[in-house]
Parts: structure tokens; C-alpha cells; sequence
């Protein structure tokens, strides 16, 4: 190849001055001009840092200690500065909804134009330009807050595209998205990228990126880059698993089959993935292990009954949701961001009366009793750990819902000790929670509203920005506790979730419920899907070009013998 | 999507295309003229002159409603203190005693404590309309370009219009924390002890903080990576260049506030408007 060089890494490593390794180790990496790479790696890996390193935000905003050489369009990083390298490098950060500048698109894209004083005129020129490529132009007078969540990954990028960059890094551009404006913002990174563009893009969510193709995958891993090739052969080696990265799942369904996956099969989309010499397996694999399921009786626990509400009056956010959560169950409420899945939450834990409707749990109308006696039947965990950690001890902060109700110091003792050693969290009673990981913070959250003793838990995105196996831990700390008779609600639009961990599923969009019914059948339905910006699961292709007769049961049997794998393996 | 009570709202109307620093102007002429008098008849001038920009920016009752509220009460409670303290205060200002009827004592109301008390009323109530139009109508990144215009450093511009702009998202963030805190068992009401009450306020303000610290760094990282900063200047996508308008209605406010000067020291030759002579 006698392409041009953008990107050197050679020898290069790095250590945060807070930390006392280093982060980065012997890095050897060249990028080339026009190339669309993936960097994926588990959290902790180094892959963020390697992309922090590429912007300039290390060592610029994170200071720390750099050895080895890295070369940005022929630019050596750390003697260079932020501002040189933000008109070679181009970064889209995560969360687009808290970088918003700007009171209108318009002034949002324009911002780094203005840093660069770029004349009025012109700018509005480059602007309109800009808008027009990723189709934005008619909303330039919006608010960016009130736009779609597709919509302001297009502003997100224009502000960075107007400054003509060469390279375009996308840092975790899935996380917080649906499953079907994930799906488009990978179609659109894919419109832009020319021979010219540059484009990085750093996700755990590999089969969602792979969605569109892209030319290699880098693996990192504890600050060492374990593989960098294309994704059929990153794919095939079969080593993503082993490093905490998911592999696509129809190529775990196809090794659950028996079939060898070599590089040859193109196993990196399941369009180009060729089933041909695998289809007996598949078909053999699905007739040996297909079961129905019967039917359990569970009790009612919980009612919805005919629940409206709007937060002013003119739009309506829910509209006419009746549904019935039964005792012992896991089920997942999904749909359309913003379809008003959070609002239904807040609703049955009281913190806002519905407009019409009510909710009744045994039988019983909750509306009579205040936000903290609900508490004690329904526990709701919100999304972000640091919205609910007050204190600064682990055994304080469980401790502090059974302290304000003024129980007995013993008694609450014995019950955070309890709840500790169901949430594995024994051993650090005497920590402060600062030394926690994301993970173990997420399950002081959820102790310290256990020890209240709900019949109910509900959690509000329970997985979000979490590596997969991040995800497994809280999802079979979850599962554990179901099991144990905790019935579990969880809001997500997490596809993976749904499908593996929880039987029901009920589908919200629009203030309308959609579907209420078994979550893989949810998932095998196109139309369903589409209406709700959910995905279709990559197992249901792939019983259809395997040619199965029933690809629903084929996805049903996927899932019974894919918890007993991982059964097993605990 | 919440209704917005007290922000920003995306208006054409004459006031809303104004500059923001040609209202700042403004609005710091009148409530000067409105602050250096007791003229009633002034007051009263100005008063009129900004309820009907009020009207000509379109803003509504229900925005303004519970200000209004505890604006009124407070002006209320102050009336009958302002009687308590000093019930022959207008009789010591203007020099005369008009006596309608006695209560008790000391206490008489006098015509002159009347006027005199009615023009104060009516001098803190003629504030309110101006302050209110100015944030009602004034874009934050508008202003702080235009405010840039006139000299004030940038980055104290953006810290300006940042503010306004992620105020809603923290205020978002506090209502989420306290309700999540509600839940838990925290009572927030008047019920609980007042050192009870000091602790639980930390319940939501040391999640709050980490919430904001988390956001902040985002910012500014995304502030940084846009080049925020580069240059000693930067120009602005929604400046608006002053118009003839602006430079007009800056000159009105200018001279309503030397007419309020001119009739205080060559007409009325003090602070006061006296009828009573």
C-alpha cells in the first residue's frame, strides 16, 4: 500500500500522573489515509485513552507521562497543542444531549468556526453547507434539545465536520442511542467516510458498528492492542469473547451448532456470512434441542390500570397503558426513546399522579400512600449510580433509607449486612464508595434499596455504558436475585438484555403500548420492531438463510440453550 | 417537554429583535430614572411605557403569574410595615398634615402618608415589568455576544450564557435526585427537625454536585476539542449588528432618564413630587 500515513503509534505509552501504571503500553499502530477502523476493547482496556490520545484532550486535558512517539497527520502530538490537532482530528463525544452549546442548530455547528473568528457571513455559509450534508438544513433554527435522538447525532457531527478535518473519531457513538437510531448514526458515519476521511470509531458494541463494513478491528486490552486485523479474521479467531468484547450473535448461534468459522465465510456481516457448508448443523442442532416451553400460572402483583398522563396538557405521553406484572417474573419495558417508558416508571413509584388511571397492587389502590411509603413496595435504581450516592461509607449509604425510618441500630445492621452479602458486597462494608468500579457502585445503588425490602424492583436502564462483562456481572447479580423470588422490572433498549434475561416484554412507543408478549417474539416481529426503533435479532436472519423451518423457535431455542450455557459456566 | 415558566422564549416581535445589550441599556437607563425618584408622575410615565412593551413582546399571564404572586405579597407586607415603622413619614417629607381619620394613637393616616406610601408602591412595581421583559425576551448566547460587543471579555460572555443555558438541566437533575431521595425515606417537608432538615439537604446536594462535576467535564471537554479558547477574540454566529431601532430605543431611555434627573433638581428641587403646596 502506498497509502499516506495519518495516524503513528510507535512505541508509544502512557501513564496518568493520578495513576500509578501506566494506562497505554509499547502501542505500535499505523492508520491510514481514507481507513475506517474500529477500536474495541472492554472498559478499562486502554481503548478511550488510545482515542484521547489521538485528539489531544491526553496530554493536554489529562496530563500524565508520555513515552514513544505518536505522529497525528505528521503532527508529534506532545509537542504540539489542543488547538492544532482539534483542526486535524475531528472527535464526536458520547452523550450528545450535555454538549450542546449553541440555543439553535445553526449556532451549535458554528461553534468551533466562531472560536476560529471566521467572519459572520462566511460562517453562515460553511453552516448552511454543512447542514445540508447531513441533512439538517430545514432545522437550523431549532432548539437541539428538542430534536430526535438521530437528529443531534447529525448536529453532534457537523460541529465537527464544518472545521474541514481530515480524521473523525467517534468515541462510544451507540451508547444512549435505541437500537434503531444506533443502526442509522452507523449508516450516516458511513455516508461520510471518503478516501480522504479518516474515520476511528471506539465502541464495545461490535455487531451494531459492524451493521455498515468497516476495514479493520483493533482489540486492546489492558493497554496492549491483542489484534489488528480485518473482521473476518478478528471475527473467526474467535477471541473477542475471551477479552470481554460480544461477539455477533449469530456467529455464538452458529458455534452452538458445531460449525468452524474460518475467515473465508466473510463471518463479519451476516449478509456476506456464508451459512452454505453450515446449514446442515444449524438445522440438525435446532431439530435436537427445540422445546416449548409450558406455560407457568404466575399470581397478578401488580396492576396498570388504564394509565394517561401529559406533561402539559397538549401532548400526550401516556395514553390509555393498561398492564399486569406478575409475581417472580423478570420482564423489560422497551421502546422509542423518549416514548415515555421513564414517565410510566415514575407513575407506578409515585412520584407523578396520572392524569387518569391508577395502579393497584394487591389488589389495593397505591394512590393513598406518599412517594416514601410506595418506596417500600416498589424500589425504583436509577440510571446514573452518582444521582443516588449521598454518603461517603458503603455501609452509610445502605444504611440510610432504614435510618430515616427509624429502626432499631441493630436491626439495621443485621439487615445491610444482609443485603451486602446478597449483593457481594461483604467484604467492602468499610469502604468508602469512591474506591468502588462503576459496576460495584451500581450495586450499592441497588443495596440500598433492597434493604428497604420492595416487593418490587425496578430499574431504570440497569446495564447502560457498561462493557459486556460489566453487563453479565449486574445481569446474573439480577438474574440471582430473581430467582430468589424478586420480581425485577427493568426500562432498556438494550436488545441483548431483553432477549437473554428477561421472558416478557412489553413494547412502548409513542404513549401507546404495542405489544405486550414473550421479548424474543418481540424481537422476530419486523414491523413491531420498526415501530418501536427496536432491532431486529441477527438470529432470526440467520435461521431464515440457514432456511429453518420455524425461525421463531429457532431464536426461542437459541435462548433456553444459551442461559444453560452460561449456567455452566458459573 | 416541560413547559418553560421563567426562561427564554423564541419570539419575533419588536422586543425580541432588539440587541440584547441595547435592552441591557435600557433596562438599566429606566430602573435607574425609576430609582433616583419619588415623582409619581414619572413613575407612573414609565410604568405605562413598559407595560406596553409587554404587550408588544407578547408575553403572557401565565408566564409571569406566580412572580407576580410573591412580588404582590412581598409589596404588601412591605406597605403595612413601611405604615407600622413611620406612620407620619409623608407628614415629615411634605411638610404639610392632611388628617383623614385617627386609628390609635400616633397612628393617623394622613393623605400625605398616603401618597407617599402609594408612589414607594408603585416605584418597586414598575420595576418588575422591565426586569421581566429583559429576560423574557433576551436570547443568552444573543446576549453574550452582543455583550462582547461592548468590550466585556469573552469568556465571561460564555460563562454568562452557559449558565442560562444548562440552569434548566441542573434544575432537571435536582428533581430527579430529590424524588429519588424522597423515596428512600427522606422527608423533605416542614415536618422533620430543622438540623434533620440541614442533613437531608445534603442527601440531594452531594449527588447533585457530582452530577454537575460529571456534566462540567464533559463541557469542557467538548469546549476544548472545538478549539474554545484559541484565539484572544472569537466572532459570533447569532450577533445581531445594532440597528437604527436599537440606537433608538437606547436615545428614548436615555432621555427619559435626563428628564427624570431635570425635573428633580429643576422642578421639583428634591427627591420628591410634592402636591401638597
Amino acid at each position: 500500500m502506498d497509502k499516506k500515513v495519518v495516524i503513528e503509534f510507535s512505541n508509544f505509552g502512557f501513564q496518568y500522573f493520578s495513576q500509578s501504571e501506566p494506562t497505554l503500553h509499547d502501542i505500535n499502530l499505523k492508520i491510514y489515509e481514507g481507513e475506517k477502523i474500529l477500536i474495541a476493547g472492554p472498559s478499562g482496556s486502554g481503548k478511550s485513552t488510545l482515542g484521547n490520545c489521538i485528539n489531544g484532550l491526553i496530554p493536554f486535558a489529562y496530563k500524565g507521562k508520555i513515552t514513544g512517539s505518536l505522529k497525528v497527520a505528521g503532527i508529534e502530538t506532545k509537542s504540539a497543542s489542543l488547538f492544532k490537532l482539534s483542526t486535524k482530528v475531528g472527535t464526536v463525544l458520547q452523550d450528545s444531549d450535555g454538549q450542546f452549546f449553541g440555543l439553535n442548530v445553526g449556532e451549535d455547528i458554528a461553534f468551533s468556526l466562531e472560536n476560529d473568528m471566521v467572519p459572520q457571513e462566511e460562517m453562515k455559509q460553511k453552516v448552511e453547507k454543512i447542514a445540508e450534508i447531513v441533512d439538517m438544513k430545514d432545522h437550523l433554527q431549532n432548539d437541539p434539545h428538542a430534536l430526535s435522538g438521530g437528529q443531534k447525532q447529525r448536529v453532534s457531527l457537523a460541529g465537527v465536520m464544518v472545521d474541514d478535518v481530515d480524521i473523525l473519531l467517534f468515541d462510544e457513538p451507540l451508547a444512549n442511542l435505541d437500537p434503531k437510531t444506533g443502526k442509522t448514526a452507523i449508516e450516516l458515519i458511513d455516508q461520510i467516510a471518503n478516501e480522504n476521511r479518516t474515520i476511528i470509531i471506539i465502541e464495545h458494541r461490535l455487531e451494531d458498528v459492524l451493521h455498515r463494513s468497516v476495514d479493520r478491528i483493533i482489540l486492546v486490552d489492558e493497554g496492549r492492542i491483542i489484534i489488528d486485523d480485518t473482521p473476518d479474521v478478528v471475527l473467526a479467531s474467535g477471541i473477542l469473547a475471551k477479552y470481554g468484547v460480544r461477539e455477533p450473535l449469530y456467529m455464538t448461534a452458529a458455534k452452538y451448532a458445531g460449525a468452524v468459522i474460518t475467515p473465508q465465510m466473510h463471518p463479519a456481516s451476516l449478509d456476506t456470512f456464508d451459512v452454505s457448508s453450515m446449514k446442515d448443523r444449524i438445522l440438525s442442532w435446532y431439530e435436537a434441542n427445540h422445546i416449548r416451553e409450558k406455560q407457568k400460572h404466575l399470581k397478578e402483583m401488580l396492576k396498570i390500570e388504564d394509565i394517561c398522563y401529559s406533561y402539559d396538557g397538549v401532548k400526550t405521553v401516556l395514553n390509555h397503558i393498561n398492564a399486569s406484572v406478575y409475581e417472580g417474573e423478570m420482564l423489560s419495558i422497551v421502546g422509542k426513546n423518549g416514548a415515555g417508558k421513564t414517565t410510566l416508571a415514575s407513575i407506578v413509584c409515585g412520584f407523578i399522579k396520572p392524569d387518569e388511571g391508577r395502579i393497584m397492587m394487591d389488589e389495593e389502590d397505591l394512590s393513598k400512600y406518599t412517594i416514601s411509603e410506595r418506596a417500600e413496595k416498589i424500589g425504583i435504581v436509577m440510571q446514573n449510580p452518582n444521582q443516588m450516592i449521598s454518603k461517603t461509607m458503603i455501609f452509610d449509604e445502605v444504611a440510610l433509607g432504614l435510618k430515616v425510618r427509624n429502626i432499631p441500630e441493630e436491626e439495621i445492621k443485621k439487615r445491610v449486612y444482609d443485603v451486602l452479602k446478597i449483593c457481594g458486597l461483604y467484604e467492602f462494608r468499610n469502604w468508602p464508595v469512591s474506591a468502588l468500579s462503576f459496576g460495584q457502585k451500581k450495586r450499592v445503588t441497588i443495596a440500598s434499596i433492597l434493604v428497604l425490602n420492595p416487593q418490587i424492583l425496578i430499574l431504570d436502564e440497569p446495564t447502560a455504558g457498561q462493557d459486556y462483562h460489566h453487563y453479565s456481572e449486574i445481569m446474573e447479580f439480577l438474574k440471582t436475585l430473581n430467582e430468589n423470588g424478586q420480581t425485577i422490572i427493568m426500562i432498556t433498549h438494550d436488545m441483548h438484555l431483553m432477549l437473554e434475561y428477561t421472558d416478557r416484554a412489553i413494547v412502548i412507543t409513542d404513549g401507546q403500548k404495542l405489544a405486550d408478549e414473550k421479548a424474543f417474539a418481540v424481537l422476530c416481529d419486523t414491523e413491531l420492531t420498526e415501530k418501536a426503533n427496536l432491532k431486529e435479532t441477527s438470529l432470526f436472519a440467520l435461521a431464515n438463510k440457514a432456511g429453518v423451518s420455524d425461525p421463531l423457535g429457532f431464536v426461542e431455542c437459541f435462548i433456553h440453550y444459551d442461559r444453560k450455557e452460561r449456567e455452566n459456566e458459573g | 417537554m416541560k413547559v418553560k415558566l421563567f426562561s427564554y422564549s423564541q419570539l419575533d416581535t419588536f422586543v425580541h429583535r432588539l440587541s440584547g445589550v441595547s435592552k441591557l441599556f435600557c433596562f438599566l437607563f429606566l430602573t435607574t430614572a425609576i430609582m433616583l425618584t419619588y415623582d409619581i408622575r414619572i413613575i407612573v410615565c414609565i410604568m405605562i411605557l413598559s407595560l406596553i412593551m409587554m404587550k408588544i413582546s407578547k408575553i403572557q399571564f401565565k408566564q409571569i403569574k406566580t412572580m407576580l404572586i410573591y412580588v404582590g405579597l412581598f409589596l404588601l407586607f412591605n406597605f403595612i410595615l413601611t405604615y407600622v415603622v413611620e406612620p407620619e413619614y409623608g407628614v415629615k417629607i411634605y411638610g404639610t398634615k392632611h388628617v383623614l381619620f385617627s386609628i390609635v394613637g400616633r397612628y393617623t393616616v394622613t393623605q400625605e402618608q398616603l401618597f407617599y406610601q402609594m408612589t414607594k408602591f408603585m416605584k418597586y412595581l414598575s420595576v418588575i415589568p422591565l426586569g421581566i421583559i429583559f429576560v423574557l425576551t433576551t436570547n443568552p448566547s444573543e446576549f453574550a455576544s452582543s455583550l462582547n460587543g461592548v468590550g466585556v471579555s469573552y469568556k465571561i460572555c460564555t460563562a454568562l450564557s452557559l449558565t442560562l443555558r444548562y440552569f434548566p438541566d441542573v434544575a432537571r437533575d435536582y428533581t430527579t435526585i430529590s424524588l429519588a431521595q424522597q423515596a428512600r425515606g427522606i422527608e423533605m417537608s416542614a415536618k422533620a427537625k430543622f438540623t434533620d432538615r440541614i442533613k437531608r439537604v445534603a442527601a440531594i446536594l452531594i449527588p447533585l454536585i457530582m452530577t454537575t462535576m460529571d456534566r462540567v467535564e464533559l463541557i469542557s471537554n467538548a469546549m476544548d476539542l472545538r478549539g474554545y479558547g484559541k484565539n484572544k477574540k472569537r466572532t459570533w454566529y447569532s450577533q445581531k449588528p445594532l440597528k437604527t431601532a436599537d440606537y433608538i430605543s437606547m436615545a428614548v431611555s436615555l432621555l427619559v432618564l435626563i428628564g427624570s434627573l431635570y425635573v428633580r433638581f429643576y422642578i421639583n428641587h428634591s427627591m420628591f413630587y410634592n402636591p401638597f403646596i
